[in-house]
């Protein structure tokens, strides 16, 4: 293990100070609230000459995303940070960055969507953008978005997976909360991304790099019709398939290197727990503060923090779920006319077919950043329990913390 | 100035977009990106919007293109190019990857008049001030053709189009073309030229000028649409070269110095020029395409025509003026 500084760094902060050691070729990006910091901060190392990086101050996240890819296709290492309508103005180019197999890394500091307009945490924007082909690592604190920002390359370049990585940390709740972050040296981080890698395709010439060389002329970005479009959406899957297990090797690797370690998803408590919680982000924290305290009173309650959104654990959840009662799935975000949040929808889809299975509900909360304080989580452990009493959930979907 | 290109020198050298595409017969479109690409001067790389250009000369598994080349979306062509620049320089700076070897790499952004006057202004304006060391080359069809011949901010007034269709009550399109090249212009970018594929050798030698400006460099090419403009397939280059004589898209280049702009005429408007009896009217232009077909029958409507005249004329003054002549 190399030698750590500790660093007082919020959320952006520590975003920027790990792009700034992996020191990528460009970083294209647009300020919007909460994730202005990160561009800020790493304009200043530019101006500094701390980095090599070229430093393209675009006039619009869509174009923000169009020169990463841009970039990214001409071999170079890429980054940009958004946030909420940053993302969704994205929008298009998020898919064709991942269906390109551009390994990107962007940072999205969580916000919720307009309208009405507000700068406040929730997922959201992130959470609209689980079908457009990126992995999703969602951070509980400022040291788990210094390292995803470093993992986040090996991750996406890695030869069995070549996509765009999204590390999504909560807006203002971790963006702008100054925490303590152990850092590793330039040298390791350096040491521990390496060179960019490259798949091997067919060119006009024979064998090439996938990316944009002179030498060896390719055409990416075809027009690409029903005949070969699908097999080339099978690739995505497989990538994807491939990027689970991938995930935890580049992770052990980083175990070695940072003594962190982080998986796909975060246990607590779980060995016999009868109730728990499951959900993205720094709300977790609270969550796991709240099961100690349900511990001391005698409540076998437990949580699930999941690291790693896309792709979605299901096996792994499955293992860790089956023997639990009541699970309650903690949604940052609603999905207006389906039967319950994200998370939740896929967590019971993945249970559909298990011999063994918890009751699942679902507390959609912390809408537009609405304060989600340990009574709140508490009162969700509370309806677990009740739950658990029934032996059924009368009311699977319920939303915490509002006036209604 | 730009090193001095010859057809005798152009023609020798393989043309960079294959031959086998699906551009219809009759599209100026691989004609005008063949001779930009015979002008690059040697490691190039091209993006291109959608549009015809990229749906028809890429259909997988095809490609008609034997250099790098990349399409990402519509409205983005100069966003995807400044990526690929930003690459370009910071692996120079690096050392690192096959970019590095190059100390000059020709970095062209193909679009659409729909992918540069409307859509995709923004990601050009950006582009453009920010100063990206590439060439951006708009291919004018004036109108959204790959999606079957749409009104764009290019399209010229009274043109018949799906969407400014010629009705009983309405003549076609009720508004004018967009002054695209003043809006580059004003960006203070060093190098902007008009080209017209009817003139080969003007075009290759303002594409090599292109290449060669450090900065950004536009070239407006007007760009026949047989199908959209309804004419025949045989007469692309005819209609390329009246645009030129009757000054509807007169040929030009313009040079930013010390902040000022410095307009010169190209050989074929500066004979104009210098002997305005060879100005042809914009009726010759006009007549030989079925888009303008309702300015003609069922009865004649001079008053539409005067109209489009006049403005060809105070646009070719003012024209006239900047390059004072």
């Amino acid at each position: 293990m190399s030698s750590q500084r500790l660093l007082g760094l919020n959320g952006d902060e520590a975003a920027a100070y790990a792009i700034k050691q992996v020191n990528p070729d460009v970083v294209a990006a647009y300020p919007i609230t909460p994730q202005t910091i990160i561009v800020e901060r790493f304009s200043e190392y530019v101006a500094d000459g701390l980095v090599d990086t070229e430093f393209v101050a675009v006039e619009s996240e869509h174009s923000a995303m169009s020169c990463c890819i841009g970039a990214a296709a001409a071999g170079a290492r890429a980054f940009t940070a958004t946030a909420a309508n940053g993302l969704a103005l994205m929008w298009e180019m998020l898919y064709i960055a991942a269906s390109l197999r551009l390994p990107i890394v962007m940072a999205v500091a969580n916000r919720a969507l307009s309208a009405p307009i507000n700068i406040h945490n929730d997922h959201s924007d992130s959470m609209g953008a689980r079908d457009s082909g990126w992995i999703q690592i969602y951070c509980e604190n400022s040291q788990e978005v210094y390292d995803a920002c470093i993992e986040a390359w090996r991750i996406g370049e890695h030869l069995d997976v070549q996509l765009p990585v999204m590390v999504c940390l909560d807006g203002f709740t971790l963006s702008h909360t100054m925490e303590n972050v152990l850092t590793l040296s330039d040298e390791a981080v350096r040491d521990f991304i390496g060179e960019r890698p490259y798949i091997k395709v067919q060119g006009h010439l024979g064998e090439a790099e996938f990316r944009l060389d002179p030498e060896k002329p390719l055409t990416m970005g075809p027009l690409d019709l029903y005949d070969f479009y699908f097999e080339h959406k099978m690739h995505q899957v497989e990538a994807m398939r491939r990027a689970l297990k991938a995930i935890p090797e580049i992770d052990e690797e980083y175990r070695e290197v940072s003594g962190r370690s982080y998986r796909l998803l975060h246990p607590y408590m779980m060995e016999d727990a009868e109730v728990a919680l499951i959900g993205l982000g720094s709300t977790m924290g609270t969550v796991r503060h709240v099961v100690d305290r349900l511990r001391k009173r005698g409540v076998k309650a437990g949580m699930v923090k999941m690291r790693v959104f896309r792709p979605f654990p299901t096996e792994e959840l499955q293992e860790l779920l089956k023997d639990v009662e009541v699970v309650g799935v903690l949604d940052k975000a609603m999905s207006f006319g389906a039967p319950g949040g994200p998370l939740y929808e896929e967590l019971r889809a993945v249970f559909y077919d298990a011999d063994e299975r918890p009751l699942i509900v679902d507390y959609v909360y912390g809408l537009g950043g609405r304060d989600t304080p340990p009574n709140l989580i508490e009162e969700a452990y509370e309806g677990l329990l009740e739950v658990k009493r029934r032996g059924e959930a009368v009311e699977k979907v319920r939303f915490l913390g509002v006036r209604w | 100035m730009s090193t001095a290109i010859t057809l005798k020198e152009m023609v020798k050298k393989p043309d960079l977009l294959a031959s086998g595409h699906r551009l219809c017969a009759g599209c100026a479109e691989p004609i005008i990106a063949r001779l930009v690409l015979k002008a690059s001067r040697g490691a190039i790389i091209a993006t291109t919007a959608t549009g015809c250009l990229e749906v028809a000369t890429t259909i997988f598994p095809y490609s008609a293109w034997r250099i790098p080349w990349i399409h990402t979306a519509f409205e983005n062509a100069a966003a995807t190019a400044s990526g690929i620049e930003a690459a370009w320089r910071a692996m120079r700076r690096k050392g690192r990857g096959p970019l590095a070897r190059y100390e000059t790499l020709d970095i062209v952004a193909f679009a659409g008049d729909g992918g540069t006057y409307d859509i995709g202004l923004q990601a050009l304006s950006g582009a453009l001030e920010r100063g990206h060391d590439f060439t951006y080359v708009l291919l004018d069809n004036e109108a959204y053709m790959n999606t079957g011949i749409q009104r764009s901010g290019g399209t010229p007034y009274c043109a018949w189009t799906t969407t400014s269709p010629a009705g009983t009550v309405i003549p076609g399109k009720r508004e004018w073309k967009k002054p695209i090249d003043e809006i580059v212009i004003a960006h203070e970018i060093p190098y902007t030229a008009t080209v017209s594929p009817a003139y080969p050798l003007d075009l290759m030698q303002k594409a090599r000028a292109a290449f060669e400006t450090e900065g950004p460099a536009f070239i407006h090419a007007i760009s026949p649409c047989c199908r959209g403009w309804r004419f025949p397939p045989n007469k692309t280059i005819e209609v390329a070269r009246l645009a030129v004589e009757t000054c509807f898209f007169p040929l030009y280049e313009c040079r930013v110095e010390d902040g000022r702009p410095i307009y010169k005429l190209s050989p074929p408007s500066l004979a104009i020029a210098k002997r305005p009896e060879r100005k042809k009217p914009v009726e010759d232009y006009l007549k030989i395409q079925g888009r303008f077909r309702h300015l003609f029958r069922p009865e004649r409507r001079g008053d539409l025509i005067e109209r489009i005249q006049r403005w060809v004329d105070r646009r070719w003054e003012m024209l006239l003026e900047k390059a004072g002549l």
